[in-house]
């Protein structure tokens, strides 16, 4: 974790709900890892001050000096809609890579990468390693309407195969990820599944996964005041290895990523 | 030549006013990635129990216009956890160590207090008897003279460093509880823990936090803060004190220690820049030198009232 004031180099709408944010920050962008996510702090002269956290999207490391992480994000409150106005050449004060990230696993070779809604930001960069370590990866997005989607035509090109579904039926199966996932995993061959979204989501594939013997990986979302271990906001109830009793761990430090079978999904 | 900005804590020679607030710093690991210790006066830890706490339910947090409330509920492993994992780190960092203790009642305070005798590096104890997110709220300790009187007392008796008493802002006298805590042998006072608050999400009709009320902290709370350290320092003046609410930089600690502070608590500010206790002491010493003061002492509740 560090603590650095970076540059804006880029900013894009994409669609009508998400922002794009590309950000020159050469030694988190070195560090990172997928699953990771970065804290920003908002702009000066408003009422709230504490800051907001966000997955990140992808990495671009070439160039030392010019490294960049990108970030991909939806307008949910005042603290985002300051975000989506940054623009070139502004300056932002960031503090990351922070948390555990995803792992790579050393001997499975199927992956299946399952994104609800803007859940689904943090696999790209996790697609992006997965390929590069020769491993089979499959995607499977769902959202409450096409355009929640993200970015559907990277996603089809990172995965073997891709399936996308819809609440509303505009893009793909009308249903939920998990009215799909059982036929993907068998199609195939899964062997290990990373998921991120909303929390009804992640419980729901962590329990179908468990049923399967296909181990799950979530990346959690949670409220947070400091998002580097010291404020005990954002805990998760967590099985300990032993499943007697519940802990409280940070979802900034001691997560973002979890074991999705030792999360207690009913207690919170 | 740099200001002396060094300080007497109740007999401890600190070598800069900045500590840091209970719990609003871990017991330091998390932040050492980001500064270096030995440049602060000293970390005051989270509050530790007799056995571990699991703390209450989430939602903890709820941001406020320029400050939040948490209801974390004293979520800690336990007194010896830190004797074995805690303390010797901080130790090995070379930083004094100010423990804050807690619990539901007088003999669990003893109980904390016995386990800490001796323990190295330990200069000072704070008794946090205003935690608002206790079982039992209503019994507040630091609401009632009395009951403040019976745990600083037997904190007092059992302890072999100084001891501080954590008060509450919740009070309609702050003097009066400040008195008994040091009629019962406080060596000094921390002013002031959160304020009492409740948000309500309007479209759920429900409380933003699970456990319904919560303690307000940041900016929003510095004049509450500045006023307690004000009036206690007027009333006792020969007592030391840390002042903290809503300190965000070198400034806000210099309200603090004119108010009457000895030395300054910064909270909620290591949330959003976790490099901020060693940039506001670092500013003091700056501050000191432009105004051509030499020590810190002389600004002490130099705050001018006609």
């Amino acid at each position: 974790m560090i603590q650095h004031i970076g540059e804006v180099f880029s900013y894009k709408k994409l669609g009508d709900e998400y922002h794009l944010l590309s950000i020159v920050a050469p030694e988190i962008a070195e560090a990172a890892k997928p699953g990771q996510f970065v804290n920003l702090r908002p702009g000066s002269g408003r009422d709230f001050i504490l800051r907001r956290p966000f997955s990140i999207y992808r990495v671009n490391r070439r160039g030392d000096w010019a490294a960049t992480i990108e970030i991909l994000f939806d307008v949910r409150g005042a603290g985002s809609e300051g975000f989506a106005g940054l623009r070139q050449h502004d300056s932002i004060d960031i503090v990351g890579p922070i948390g555990r990230g995803f792992t790579i696993p050393r001997k499975q070779r199927s992956c299946l990468l399952v994104g609800g809604g803007v859940g689904a930001v943090p696999l790209f960069f996790l697609a992006e390693e997965l390929r590069a370590a020769d491993k089979r990866v499959d995607v499977l997005w769902g959202a409450a309407h096409a355009g929640r989607l993200v970015n559907p035509i990277d996603a089809k090109r990172l995965g073997a195969s891709s399936a996308f579904c819809t609440e509303d039926g505009s893009e793909g199966h009308q249903g939920i990820v998990t009215d799909l996932l059982p036929e993907m995993i068998e199609k195939c061959g899964t062997e290990v599944i990373y998921a991120c979204g909303p929390d009804a989501m992640l419980a729901a594939v962590s329990r179908m996964g468990t049923k399967l013997g296909v181990p799950v990986q979530v990346a959690t979302e949670a409220l947070m005041g400091c998002g580097i271990g010291i404020c005990m906001t954002c805990v998760q109830s967590v099985w300990n290895r032993e499943g007697t009793e519940i802990m409280h761990l940070r979802t900034c430090v001691d997560g973002p990523v979890f074991n999705g079978a030792r999360i207690a999904w009913d207690e919170h | 030549m740099a200001a002396d900005i060094s300080i007497d804590l109740a007999g401890v020679r600190l070598r800069s006013p900045v500590v840091t607030a209970s719990g609003c710093f871990a017991s330091g690991r998390e932040v050492s990635e980001f500064i270096d210790l030995r440049k602060i006066g000293a970390v005051v830890v989270k509050s530790m129990t007799i056995e571990p706490w699991p703390g209450k339910p989430t939602p903890r947090m709820a941001e406020t216009p320029s400050g939040m409330l948490n209801a974390i509920g004293l979520q800690n492993k336990g007194v010896q956890h830190f004797l074995a994992e805690d303390l010797p780190w901080l130790n090995k960092m070379k930083v004094p160590v100010i423990a804050s203790i807690a619990g539901n009642t007088v003999q669990e305070f003893i109980q904390v207090t016995d386990w800490l005798r001796a323990a190295p590096g330990v200069i000072a104890i704070e008794v946090n008897i205003s935690c608002p997110n206790l079982a039992d709220r209503n019994n507040m300790f630091a609401h009632d003279p009395n009951a403040t009187a019976s745990v600083v007392g037997a904190v007092k008796r059992a302890s072999g460093v100084p001891v501080f008493a954590k008060l509450s802002p919740n009070v309609t006298s702050i003097t009066e509880i400040a008195g008994a805590a040091l009629d019962a042998g406080a060596d000094g006072l921390s002013l002031i823990n959160t304020l009492l608050g409740m948000a309500i999400d309007i479209d759920k009709a429900q409380p933003k936090l699970a456990g319904v009320t919560g303690g307000l902290s940041g900016p929003a709370i510095r004049p509450v803060a500045v006023r307690a350290v004000f009036e206690v320092h007027q009333a006792f003046p020969d007592v030391p004190l840390i002042g903290m609410g809503g300190i965000m930089d070198h400034r806000d600690a210099i309200e603090f220690i004119m108010a009457g502070a000895t030395a300054v608590a910064i909270g909620t500010a290591n949330f959003i820049d976790p490099g901020i206790t060693v940039a506001i002491s670092d500013k003091i010493a700056l501050f000191l030198e432009l105004k051509g003061v030499r020590n810190l002492a002389a600004l002490r509740g130099r705050v001018k009232v006609e």
